[in-house]
């Protein structure tokens, strides 16, 4: 029993190192700009820099879009199929990870192939390359929104909850607006905060429709010419991504409250 | 003329036929039950009047308006589930207001309606909390309320207690009975606990594989069952095979012992085989009239369920089994004893010719 346990701790410290270590050096170096002392100087000369805010502020505007799209998208159909098509899940599943299989190189490429010339001309205006953008991010959200979306269905009796409030006189609108959407809200925040967290640090697909406007390849391009400002850079993305999940897991904490006993 | 009517309803799944030539007639106010084995069509059947199936043929009509083919919202029927199916995320008094709500009935109008909702299941005081924060019980009574707030024009109940303990269910049983009773609501519930159907309906429809059985009051369901099936399923029976001695004065024969049937037996000739049914309660061990039949029977088993007596005896190759008070002073007979049981010719039911029904 003893030697199982110091084997476990032996592999989850292994396992922290791994990740904490190269954080650790990357804060440490990123506070190495000024020679000779630790200071925020690579942290005040990003927080200067007026790009770093409107691409921070212009993937945060995509994000919210793509969270939007992915959630009209994904919600109806997880639904319909829990509802009514079962036999289509494992398929539609199957679907929705395909971002996994395919690279992103080859979704924008084929976006802008289709969308670019006639009859969309998509890429001639700001708001159809932004659409394009919002369009390609949500195929990439697809496996986290639907997963989390149809655990969210699996914990709560759709079938009945649907018939109670068919026979209380409710439309579809009604029952997902009513009754499935704030079931979900677990489901859809993490599903949400998944999306804006893979967003935020997107690189391929805004780097060929929009270029360095977004806060992926600014990352990316601050990388390429500047070192400090780079790892503070990684630094800033990485606490917004732990910020986005401790905010999920107080909204779930808020959540499982109301919703415990669902079933 | 009735207030739900449903004619030759069929319910076909691909190849399989979930419920054929269905016929039923139900009054205003009237509580009949649909009482079946698992995959007898029962639930089926209330999904059809619900709305949440269609009906591949024939015609449900509510209120003599044909609605066989209205979407379940626009029905005005209350449904309770078995799981209860309460909205997790609204309130007790929410749940009970959805209904209203959403028929954009005044705010007024709706606390009122709640109010007394909660009032009629005795939880004036549950209205703030949630449905994670009650018992199966009062999670079932909430749903009740939420399905009868909307003043539905017949109200569905399938298998609202089979989720319950014991106790609770007799008890919520009672008071189903008495708000259907005090609303005269016309009211279809389903269910595969026969002492649930006899104790709340006028009227059980018993079913077997998409078919009615019967159609009756509990009374006469259970004294009179009109198929082997209705007389195995509701109740216990002692069901034995029997010869035909005289048809036409009913004289039948088990082990080389002849008996009398209540009349003729229409159904077979002289010397073939048909199956009988004895109730445990007609048994007695000792004989009230001259015209009781009497069996010559060995005691096999005797069991003490504590104010009954279950006694078992073999009358040839058959295992009969019946009831008899438990009474301190009588002598009972032992296991091996030789024993006379008796039963009128009146209370035995002839079930048909051996191997028909079930």
């Amino acid at each position: 029993m003893k030697k199982n346990r110091f084997w476990s701790w032996f592999w989850v410290i292994i396992g922290a190192l791994y990740f904490v270590v190269p954080l650790i050096a990357t804060f440490d170096f990123s506070l190495r700009a000024k020679r000779g002392v630790l200071s925020f100087l690579a942290y005040e000369r990003v927080f200067a820099d007026p790009r770093f805010y409107s691409t921070l502020l212009f993937s945060l505007e995509m994000a919210v879009f793509t969270i939007l799209v992915s959630l009209l998208l994904v919600v109806p159909t997880a639904y319909w199929i829990r509802l009514r098509l079962p036999q289509l899940r494992s398929l539609v599943e199957f679907i929705t990870m395909m971002p996994f299989v395919i690279p992103a190189i080859v979704l924008v490429f084929g976006l802008i192939r289709v969308f670019s010339g006639a009859p969309f001309f998509l890429t001639n205006t700001a708001f159809g390359t932004n659409a394009l953008v919002v369009a390609g991010y949500s195929v990439l959200a697809l496996p986290y929104m639907f997963r989390s979306v149809d655990n969210g269905l699996a914990a709560i009796d759709v079938r009945s909850l649907t018939e109670a409030a068919q026979s209380l006189g409710a439309g579809w609108a009604t029952i997902l607006v009513r009754v499935i959407f704030p079931n979900l809200r677990s489901a859809l925040l993490s599903g949400a905060f998944l999306t804006l967290a893979t967003v935020i640090g997107e690189y391929t697909i805004a780097s060929f429709l929009v270029g360095v406007n977004a806060f992926g390849p600014y990352m990316s391009l601050i990388g390429q010419n500047k070192t400090y400002e780079s790892s503070s850079l990684a630094v800033i993305s990485f606490l917004l991504t732990w910020a986005f999940m401790g905010l999920l897991q107080l909204f779930n904490r808020g959540g499982q409250q109301t919703l415990a006993g669902a079933r | 003329m009735a207030f739900l009517t449903l004619t030759n309803v069929n319910k076909i799944f691909g190849s399989t036929v979930a419920v054929e030539d269905f016929n039923l007639d139900v009054e205003k106010g009237e509580f009949v039950s649909f009482l079946g084995p698992s995959g007898c069509g029962k639930t089926t059947t209330l999904r059809m009047i619900a709305g949440f199936e269609t009906a591949t043929s024939g015609e449900i009509k509510i209120n003599n308006t044909d609605v066989t083919t209205v979407p379940p919202n626009r029905r005005n029927i209350g449904m309770v589930f078995q799981s209860y199916a309460l909205f997790p995320n609204m309130t007790v008094a929410d749940n009970i207001g959805f209904g209203m709500r959403v028929s954009g009935k005044p705010r007024e109008e709706i606390n009122t309606r709640v109010d007394e909702m909660l009032k009629l299941i005795n939880m004036r005081e549950f209205g703030p909390r949630y449905p994670h924060q009650l018992s199966g019980g009062q999670q079932q009574r909430v749903a009740l309320a939420r399905a009868i707030a909307i003043r539905p024009q017949v109200l569905l109940l399938d298998e609202p207690l089979s989720a319950l303990d014991a106790k609770i269910r007799v008890q919520l049983r009672t008071e189903i009975r008495l708000i259907q009773q005090q609303l005269g609501i016309t009211t279809i519930y389903v269910t595969h606990d026969q002492e649930e159907a006899m104790s709340l309906s006028d009227r059980v429809v018993v079913m077997y594989n998409g078919h009615i059985e019967q159609i009756g009051a509990p009374f006469e369901i259970y004294n009179f069952p009109k198929t082997q099936f209705v007389a195995s399923f509701v109740g216990t029976l002692n069901q034995v095979e029997a010869r035909v001695v005289d048809a036409s004065a009913g004289v039948l024969e088990v082990a080389g012992q002849t008996f009398r049937a209540p009349g003729p037996v229409m159904q077979a000739a002289n010397g073939s085989r048909v199956m009988i049914g004895l109730r445990p309660e007609i048994i007695t061990l000792e004989q009230d009239t001259p015209e009781q039949n009497r069996f010559h029977a060995e005691v096999v088993l005797i069991a003490f369920l504590g104010s009954v007596v279950r006694i078992q005896v073999r009358v040839g190759e058959n295992l009969i089994f019946f009831d008899t008070l438990n009474n301190p002073n009588m002598a009972l007979p032992k296991v091996g004893d030789q024993i006379d049981i008796f039963f009128s010719p009146e209370s035995l039911l002839v079930l048909g010719r051996k191997g028909e029904g079930q």
